[in-house]
């Protein structure tokens, strides 16, 4: 400590006690993905997160300008890899929307079906990946083999199991397989139980809410303010689907409930009820698909596909309910067959920037509870 | 202190809800498939390796188009007027020769884009995906089935047609029918000749076109043919 | 007994007493490590249904060889900043620890490695060494990391001691021996005479002890669970957590020895509980070599019963890790310190004034 006479200060005041950078790195078990997080630690408890990403950017925006509309499709599944048909389902609606087309009803049904069972799928991940950083290792398994079987179901009408390249602008590649509904009926039927499963082992586990209540609090002006969606906002309180709130396709016709966090093992928008609303959304996936299967009609899945992509000179900016959030394409096209501009608003990406607002205050061991219940996919990240 | 009692009391009894389900999984028969001796039945429509069937290809170059990774290399060459390529299963007839196609498998993102715009149907996924190589380079897949020598001499052929023909339009027109009928008669003898030729240029012209890999592009050039069912 | 055999067959003390030691070591503990790997890899795999090892020997048997020989070929790596003699030393003193421990366990009846009175509190005291061991390996492995889980581990395995010390200590008070092998032999009979259902004879206070008895036993088990750093207390070890645990550093054959000795460990807290709340190796329907009239044949089966008691425990304590999370540092100290131990406390006194009337 010495003194300024001049400035009439101390540095006592100045003096801050020794704050240390704790760097997890991009390879590390829990970070789902390349992802650097700097921490800047006080003791034990963090002061300041800050995340660098970009070591999985491929240039996604910039290749598209390059393709053609047909061709950016393989494309738009590498981005969010977890949840491949709503990239696609996205991507689809935003051309189809500059070149004013309209698909057959049977498409979009299709389309809604491939889309919740997607979201059931990459909600199981994110569930169980955060079992398992949680310590829990057995419910890791328990998704990871149920998740097999949705992805059968994929590989059986389109022949891939991650990257689909199935949904294409104007229709689909391939009409169902003729098993499909009943296996897809059979699936659903199976799963329910499974749910009830996964509650009795994790969700309601004494060992688990003690580590995910009240830790990593989102308050629900904060969650406006810096532009989150998807299950982070519902379970902050808000009720905000697009798919009731700004209808696309053909969800006005399916009755859903849309689940939000209620605090009731700790605060609203803790982390726990970001797991809950993720296990009760895939619950209610479920209906929606169950309600789709019964009322698909039959038609023709190619016949609006068109033979070649040329739009008007225009732009459009059209969003879907992705599993992670608000998934948001924005296409200027300036007549060629080339996209002149692909900008993707991916939800992962708007998601981490809250990462610092929730770790404030909280252990070095919790950072890792609230990254697992952002559920962010490095690929949507970093595009 | 009630909420001490409460939390006791929830503690013991998700602990034992949870072990009940884990015990209750021990004697569930484990659903793992032990790979190398059980392989997994893979549905008719799935996409793994590209195969594509020569016979019936017409050079279009609908494939390569399409391919959003550009992994598709095709040179063609016209045929002369009189030359005969045969038609395809379907019933087109064949009117260029393929001197080059390659497919370079490691860089197919298995899209299927290729499949849909083809006109005969020649190619197409099959559900092979175990064919991993030692060396980068076999993994460019060389499917013309031209020799070396054979790929030069139609492209020579087609040039002197060229030649020829820019030839004719320089020289009189009422003589064009006569000089035809003598030109094409020694069209034929002519073919013949050049074949020795062809053997002093080969050295120049295997350094001048490195890709054509012989050897090995015969070996993967069988194993498609030899190990794959054709789709429905 | 097997003192005496050996010194008929030998001639001389000092060799007799040298084979007896060895022999739990060889004949048991450390066949059973191994089982008790390819155990716990089988028995989780089946719990999350899917096979385990199943290539090396019938359905993986063999798997355990195979890691030993892998592991024994390892290369040695001492990094230059560490500390090289407790580097080296650290692993010994954890197995030592942990090893030492069996010597007043008793097997059967007619073996026991050291028949002193303090029995039980022999064992308590001696698992001690391993903390200075744990220490050891943090503080040399010169990585800050490393250091905190070696902290952390050291914090958990003390304040553990306590729960475990109390419910002990209400059992002495019961049965007035400190001493396994005696407590052992106070519950012969059948399984009515367990501690864990009051004790041997047929009194009041007998049914009264039952529902203490029980709640002792949860205690001791979840406290003997965190000695030994299994999930869900298994912060020192974690590998998804941020601090990687204290035998990061090691390699080959001393990580082989950390792992000897944590399995060792587990099986010496699951032996100790059988041995004050289920009756050590006495049988819980009576003898065969009793209705065969085969006197011989007797410490043989209790042999068997004392292995398969203690073995029940160790899968119970691996159906435990396979089901439950891991809890954070502070709420591990937390149910420590503000569950375990008051209830261990009131059990005591509970225990003390039944005992008094």
């Amino acid at each position: 400590m010495s003194l300024d006479i001049e400035n009439k200060t101390t540095t006592n005041e100045k003096l801050k006690t020794e704050e240390m950078i704790l760097n997890m790195g991009p390879q590390h078990p829990s970070t789902h993905g390349v992802l650097r997080l700097e921490l800047q630690l006080e003791g034990e408890l963090i002061v300041n997160v800050k995340p660098h990403i970009g070591y999985l950017h491929r240039c996604f925006e910039k290749h598209c300008e390059a393709m053609t509309y047909p061709q950016v499709i393989p494309y738009t599944d590498r981005m969010d890899y977890l949840a491949s048909m709503y990239n696609e389902f996205g991507y689809a609606i935003a051309v189809e929307k500059l070149l004013d087309i309209k698909v057959p009803e049977r498409v979009e049904y299709i389309r809604v079906i491939m889309g919740e069972l997607q979201r059931v799928a990459s909600h199981l991940v994110a569930l169980g990946t955060y079992g398992a950083d949680i310590g829990a290792v057995t419910p890791f398994l328990f998704c990871f083999r149920d998740r097999e079987k949705i992805l059968s179901l994929f590989e059986m009408t389109c022949g891939a199991r991650l990257l689909y390249n199935y949904i294409w602008v104007g229709g689909v590649s391939h009409d169902l397989h003729h098993d499909f509904l009943r296996l897809t009926k059979d699936f659903v039927d199976y799963f329910r139980p499974k749910i009830k499963e996964l509650n009795d082992l994790l969700t309601f586990n004494k060992i688990f809410i003690e580590r995910t209540a009240n830790v990593g609090i989102l308050p629900l002006d904060t969650a406006i303010n810096y532009g989150i969606t998807g299950p982070m906002l519902r379970a902050s309180g808000m009720k905000w689907d697009l798919r009731k709130d700004d209808p696309y396709s053909i969800y006005d016709k399916f009755d859903f409930d849309i689940p939000i966090g209620d605090g009731r093992m700790g605060t609203v928008g803790d982390s726990w009820d970001r797991y809950y609303v993720r296990v009760l959304e895939m619950e209610q996936s479920l209906k929606i698909i169950e309600q789709a299967i019964a009322q698909i009609p039959e038609g023709d899945v190619t016949s609006a596909i068109p033979k070649r992509i040329k739009p008007v000179v225009g732009q459009v900016y059209s969003r879907v309910e992705g599993p992670r959030g608000e998934l948001g394409y924005f296409i200027i096209s300036n007549g060629t067959v080339n996209p002149f501009r692909v900008k993707v608003r991916a939800p992962s990406f708007v998601n981490l920037a809250v990462i610092n607002e929730l770790c404030k205050g909280h252990l070095v061991a919790d950072v890792i509870t609230v990254l697992g219940s952002i559920d962010i996919v490095l690929g949507d990240v970093d595009r | 202190m009630s909420q001490y009692f409460k939390n006791i009391w929830s503690a013991i009894s998700t602990v034992s809800i949870g072990m009940k389900v884990t015990f209750k999984h021990l004697f569930v028969p484990a659903v793992t498939i032990q790979y190398p001796d059980v392989k997994l039945e893979l549905p008719e429509r799935e996409r793994n390796r590209l195969y594509m069937n020569m016979d019936d290809c017409i050079g279009c170059d609908q494939c390569a188009r399409a391919c959003p990774v550009n992994c598709i290399e095709i040179e063609t060459v016209k045929s002369l007027p009189d030359e005969d390529l045969g038609k395809t299963s379907n019933g087109k007839r064949k009117a260029l020769w393929v001197t080059k196609f390659n497919i370079d498998i490691a860089k197919c993102c298995y899209c299927q884009l290729c499949v849909f715009p083809c006109p005969t149907e020649c190619i197409y996924m099959t559900d092979v995906y175990e064919f991993s190589e030692f060396k980068r380079d076999n993994l460019v897949y060389d499917y013309a089935t031209l020799s070396p020598e054979e790929r030069v001499q139609k492209k020579l052929n087609y040039e002197k047609f060229e030649v020829e023909k820019a030839a004719q339009k320089a020289a009189a027109a009422p003589a064009a029918a006569a000089k035809k009928a003598e030109e094409s008669k020694e069209a034929k003898p002519e073919n013949k000749e050049v074949k020795p030729e062809s053997k002093d240029i080969k050295p120049e012209t295997r350094a001048a076109s490195p890709d054509n890999k012989e050897a090995t592009s015969g070996n993967s050039e069988t194993k498609p043919e030899n190990r794959e069912d054709k789709p429905e | 007994m097997i003192y005496d055999f050996f010194y008929n067959l030998t001639g001389s003390q000092i060799l007799a007493y040298v084979i007896g030691s060895l022999l739990p070591l060889f004949i048991f503990i450390l066949p059973f490590a191994l089982v008790a790997v390819l155990l716990e890899r089988k028995v989780s795999a089946h719990m999350q249904d899917r096979l385990g090892p199943m290539r090396v020997g019938y359905h993986g048997l063999l798997q355990t060889v195979a890691d030993i020989l892998k592991l024994i070929q390892k290369e040695d790596i001492v990094a230059e900043s560490n500390d090289k003699p407790l580097f080296n030393l650290a692993p010994v003193l954890v197995f030592a620890g942990s090893y030492t421990a069996f010597a007043a366990i008793p097997f059967t009846s007619a073996f026991i490695g050291s028949n002193i009175d303090l029995g039980i509190i022999f064992i308590i005291a001696i698992t001690g060494l391993s903390v200075a061991g744990i220490l050891m390996a943090g503080w040399a492995s010169n990585n800050k990391y490393t250091l905190l889980g070696a902290m952390r581990s050291v914090a958990q395995i003390i304040s553990y001691e306590i729960p475990t010390i109390l419910v002990v200590l209400s059992l002495i008070m019961i049965t007035g021996t400190a001493s396994l092998n005696k407590l052992s032999e106070m519950q012969s009979g059948h399984f009515w005479n367990w501690m864990i259902l009051g004790g041997p004879g047929l009194s009041l206070t007998k049914f009264l002890f039952i529902p203490f008895m029980i709640i002792g036993f949860v205690i001791i088990y979840i406290s003997t669970l965190a000695e030994v750093n299994r999930t869900p207390f298994d912060i020192p070890e974690a590998e998804s957590e941020l601090v990687s645990g204290y035998h990061t550093e090691y390699s080959g054959m001393k990580f082989a020895m950390f792992f000897l000795a944590e399995y060792a460990n587990m099986f010496a807290v699951s032996a100790i509980v059988v041995a004050l709340f289920f009756g050590g190796y006495q049988s819980p329907f009576g003898y065969l070599g009793n209705t065969l009239h085969l006197p011989w044949l007797i410490p043989i089966e209790q042999f068997f019963w004392f292995i398969f008691k203690g073995v029940f425990f160790v899968i119970v304590q691996m159906w435990l890790r396979w089901t439950l999370p891991r809890l954070r540092v502070d709420q591990l100290m937390a149910v420590c310190w503000k569950y375990l131990i008051p209830i261990a406390f009131v059990n005591l006194i509970i225990v003390g004034l039944i005992t008094v009337l």
